[in-house]
């Protein structure tokens, strides 16, 4: 890739097209012969890097595309669901929440700090192209062994690229995931996901309308930064990972606020027919979109296109992914007026072109035509895999009367608080401006973040989660608990879950297992968003997450959102005081395989996942919400990785209250530790638990008692207390003591 | 109460500052552009909000602190009117030499966000009147770049005429190493200018206004200004 690039900036002389250079490119063989039949002729060189652009995994969706059909989309209150910019949703009162969630994790990777940086700044413009001002960002992140000498660089690099971006462009990063994994050295995930709010009758879209119309171009300059970005992130890592750094873009987030600000004021004042943003693939990929989507044809003249750099070639600008540009189709009689406000925000804005009734795809400089495509097919004809795929094999259920513990549960369970996944991320959330805009209701380290809606008293609740390790154990139910574990973290905070954005990191398509894997999850997902009600409206696929065949862990991260009505009914996973009443509301069998507790405790990664019963978890999840709406409950915590007692510690480290715990009902690390889905532990006055019980029974939920709370320590019959203090210490101690040394 | 709020290009917590402005002295306040050349005629209070002005680019505040609408507010310290520089604002006031000394890179070299306990040293003082002297109080940082540092005699100084308002502390008011967030000079989270009409300060008192959300120790600030000025009046 290096060496193209390379070869079109020494001079405007056009490379020949041979089978080295189409493969140089990332198009197979037969893919190339598929342009060839569609245009008739031999591509030109330019042209051959548009098909490159359009064609390749990251912009196509070649390998997923018939799978993600069978994902439901659907639902009263959906507005726009994919193939958008981003997903709309009506949340009432005449506004809209648009969000998508993004992967950026090939150039992360390569480039952490800048890598991040343009992850959060694209999925940022996805928002506020739709005429949305953003209002929250979550960033769900994965990396190798801590033991790994690169892993502690990556984190470092990562955080501070997403904290130097989203704080500089002024919004509150409220929440995420960190975890660790071997299986991620070579391949982190950087997973970005924006939310912002708009009128619902303010919506703009990508699809131009109306013949002779001006094509203006937006924002930054466009130099050389970030050719092929789009390809590369469609390609699996070999040695030479390195080497692919110039293909790493570089933020500035400084523009990025203005060209919001600007955006958002000729939105108001009317002045724009259509609008995209420029992401991968650059100027290629928004103007045909644009064109595309509204049946037209686009003709761009380069020599009007501000570069940065001289001597830029049409095959470089039109690769080009430089940060923080538009493109808009704009109402002829507003252009003084839409000139006049960027050039107040200080922004290039120039003319680039027009729609025109060909639909074609026509693309002139230094008065040559350098490319005329047909505009549909580029997207349309794209080709469309259905990759060969073998499902995984179901392991075996892990009996709990099959393991052993091997140390006291209490001594577990302090390992377990101050391990790499479950410790506290405080170290990464204190590096985002989390309160930022004045509406962070809850703030990171909860089960969802709550965002107020401008002045109340509706909220957001918002969160990411996938557990990829039941996803390569089984992805159909992986992929389900995926689902079912954001509606449950949206619950816990009194939220009705409204819909969901997608982000598929998997490895290379081209392997059957791993496509395996991918239709699995999939399947897994669709089925639990139709038993939830929860519908996806804007996702990514990111393949080819692998270095030198070793693939990721298969992980579908959901980022789901949820409306509460009245935020002051939001409940927080903290014991709010002593003697109060501590039920569990869900079935516990004592689900070992796969838990934490069994790789971190007893070193075994085995057995099936949990299985997920859907009805159940719609039952257990509208009980648990109408407890919070009644206001009978005080604390409120999902139980997820690490099982009833992790979750318990939580809420005492939270409050700095511990509780008495009555003694477990069958094998206690069973108990303590598994992973059984669909629960939740709560909270409430000694006087009230008997009504709640009461309830419960009546709505056919389990429900069992498991003591007070109370004094310092936790402590479990029959075992040493633990103090809260020393939970804390490990919960805290963690992840600053890890990046502060040398060692893990 | 008429207060301004500047805006510069990169400015990000300037809606914050105008919400707790009408929420505590019921009037919004004029939104004032970085090009202008002239504040609102009957301006009382000046506020230069949080954020990274010009993407804090060359050095925080440095290119601000020159815009166009600088010389104005130069003019209106000068004749004593009150001026409040948060974060970004702090800054900027430095660059612009309104106030002494430079914000530094916080000591452990990363942007940091979290609630942190001030002291209040005094309460005879427009910007900390709605507090007591010795008050301790919890209000959000959000900062990469606020270790206040001066040469030892302007120190010296500061301390001398009292013009420290706003020292980092524990929960309990002691000075103690582990809580001076940024490894700023004294633990100084916050001073004024020699006439005391010019108040630089890091963490972000707008932030913590409303029940509803957390403390409310953020509105003593502006409560405190509302009430210098209806006395004055």
């Amino acid at each position: 890739m290096a060496k193209i690039s390379k070869k079109a900036s020494v001079a405007a002389r056009a490379p020949k097209i041979t089978p080295k250079l189409v493969a140089a490119h990332g198009l197979k063989p037969d893919e190339y012969e598929r342009i060839r039949k569609l245009i008739g002729r031999t591509p030109s060189f330019t042209e051959l890097g548009i098909f490159s652009a359009m064609w390749n995994e990251h912009c196509s969706y070649k390998s997923s595309k018939i799978h993600l059909r069978t994902l439901p989309t659907k639902a009263p209150w959906v507005i726009q669901g994919p193939g958008e910019n981003a997903g709309v949703i009506d949340i009432g009162d005449g506004l809209a929440a648009v969000f998508k969630m993004e992967s950026h994790n090939h150039p992360s990777y390569i480039e952490p700090y800048q890598g991040a940086a343009t992850g959060v700044g694209g999925i940022l413009r996805d928002v506020f192209t739709m005429g949305a001002r953003p209002i929250a960002c979550l960033d769900f992140l994965r990396f190798g062994d801590p033991a790994h000498p690169k892993t502690r660089h990556l984190v470092a690099g990562v955080v501070a690229g997403i904290g130097g971006y989203g704080n500089s462009f002024g919004v509150p990063t409220v929440g995420g995931s960190v975890g660790f994994d071997a299986r991620y050295e070579g391949n982190c995930l950087v997973n970005a996901m924006a939310v912002g709010l708009v009128q619902t009758d303010k919506i703009f879209y990508a699809a131009a309308s109306g013949v002779g119309m001006p094509i203006v171009y937006l924002g930054s300059k466009t130099g050389r930064d970030g050719i092929h970005g789009a390809t590369m992130a469609s390609a699996e890592f070999g040695e030479d990972s390195e080497a692919k750094r110039p293909t790493v873009q570089v933020g500035d987030p400084f523009s990025e606020k203005l060209l919001l600000e600007a955006c958002l004021e000729i939105m108001a004042k009317d002045c724009v027919i259509a609008i995209q943003d420029m992401g991968a693939a650059g100027l290629t990929c928004s103007a045909v979109e644009m064109g595309a989507k509204g049946d037209l044809g686009v003709t761009l003249d380069l020599d009007k296109v501000p570069c940065r750099e001289t001597g830029m070639t049409a095959y470089e600008m039109m690769l080009s992914e430089s940060q923080e540009r538009m493109l808009m189709v704009l109402k002829p009689e507003k252009e003084e007026e839409a000139e006049a406000i960027f050039r107040k925000w200080g922004l290039d804005f120039a003319i680039v072109g027009e729609t025109t009734p060909t639909k074609r795809f026509v693309v002139r400089h230094g008065g040559k035509t350098m490319a005329d495509l047909p505009i549909k097919e580029l997207g349309d004809e794209a080709p469309l895999y259905d990759r060969p795929h073998v499902e995984t094999p179901k392991p075996p259920v892990a009996k709990a009367a099959d393991v052993t513990p091997p140390m006291p549960n209490a001594e577990a369970l302090a390992k377990l608080i101050g391990s790499p996944d479950l410790c506290s991320k405080r170290w990464v959330w204190e590096q985002y401006d989390h309160v930022i805009l004045g509406n962070t209701v809850q703030r990171p380290g909860g089960d969802a973040a709550v965002v107020r809606i401008n002045d109340g008293p509706k909220a957001l609740a918002l969160t990411t989660d996938v557990t990829p390790r039941y996803c390569e154990a089984d992805p159909f139910e992986g992929g389900k608990q995926a689902v079912a574990e954001a509606w449950r973290n949206l619950t816990a905070v009194g939220a009705r879950p409204l819909a969901l954005t997608d982000n598929l990191n998997f490895g290379s398509p081209e392997r059957p297992e791993i496509m395996g894997q991918l239709v699995g999850c999939i399947r897994g997902i669709a089925e639990a968003c139709k038993a939830l009600d929860f519908p996806v409206v804007s996702g990514n696929v990111s393949l080819y997450n692998e270095t030198s065949g070793r693939a990721i862990l298969p992980t579908p991260t959901i980022g789901g959102v949820g409306l509460i009505e009245d935020f002051t009914k939001s409940t927080t996973l903290a014991f709010k005081a002593a003697d109060e009443a501590i039920l569990l509301i869900g079935e516990t069998k004592g689900w070992l395989g796969q838990s934490l507790y069994l790789r971190d405790i007893c070193e075994r990664e085995e057995g099936a996942p949990p299985t997920v019963d859907l009805a159940v978890e719609r039952r257990n999840g509208d009980f648990v919400r109408g407890l919070i709406g009644d206001r009978v409950v005080t604390a409120v915590h999902d139980l997820s990785d690490g099982g009833l007692l992790v979750a318990l510690a939580e809420m005492a480290m939270a409050a700095g209250i511990g509780a008495e715990l009555d003694a477990a009902p069958f094998a206690a690390h069973a108990f303590w530790f598994g992973e059984d889905q669909g629960r939740y532990v709560v909270t409430a006055r000694a006087a009230e638990a008997g009504r709640i019980e009461a309830r419960a029974h009546a709505a056919g939920v389990p429900i069992r008692t498991l003591g007070v709370t109370g004094g310092d320590a936790l402590t479990l019959a029959g075992e040493r207390p633990i103090l809260v203090a020393k939970l804390c210490e490990a919960f805290e101690g963690w992840l600053p003591a890890y990046m502060a040394s040398g060692v893990p | 109460m008429n207060s301004a709020v500047l805006v510069f290009p990169g400015i990000n917590r300037e809606r914050d500052m105008a919400r707790a402005l009408k929420l505590i002295t019921g009037r919004a306040p004029a939104m004032v552009w970085h090009a202008d050349t002239a504040l609102p005629q009957g301006t009382d209070l000046v506020v230069l909000p949080g954020g990274f002005s010009y993407g804090d680019y060359l050095r925080c505040g440095a290119i601000a602190a020159r815009a166009p609408i600088m010389d104005a507010v130069r003019a209106f310290a000068a004749r004593g009117g009150l001026v409040l520089g948060v974060c970004n604002g702090f800054q900027i006031l430095c660059e612009s030499g309104l106030l002494p000394g430079v914000l530094m890179r916080n000591a452990a070299i990363k942007f940091i966000c979290r609630d942190v306990h001030l002291r209040v040293e005094r309460s005879d003082t427009p910007f900390t009147r709605g507090y007591n002297a010795g008050q301790v109080i919890r209000v959000p940082v959000a900062h990469g770049e606020g270790n206040f540092v001066a040469d030892e005699e302007t120190v010296a100084r500061l301390e001398q005429e009292g013009r420290v308002l706003f020292r980092y502390t524990a929960p309990d008011g002691s000075l103690d190493p582990k809580w001076n967030v940024n490894g700023a000079t004294n633990a100084i989270a916050g001073v004024v200018n020699d006439k005391g009409n010019v108040l630089g300060l890091m963490p972000h008192p707008e932030n913590h206004v409303e029940a509803a959300l957390g403390p409310t120790d953020g509105r003593g600030l502006f409560a405190g200004l509302v009430d210098h000025l209806a006395k004055a009046a």
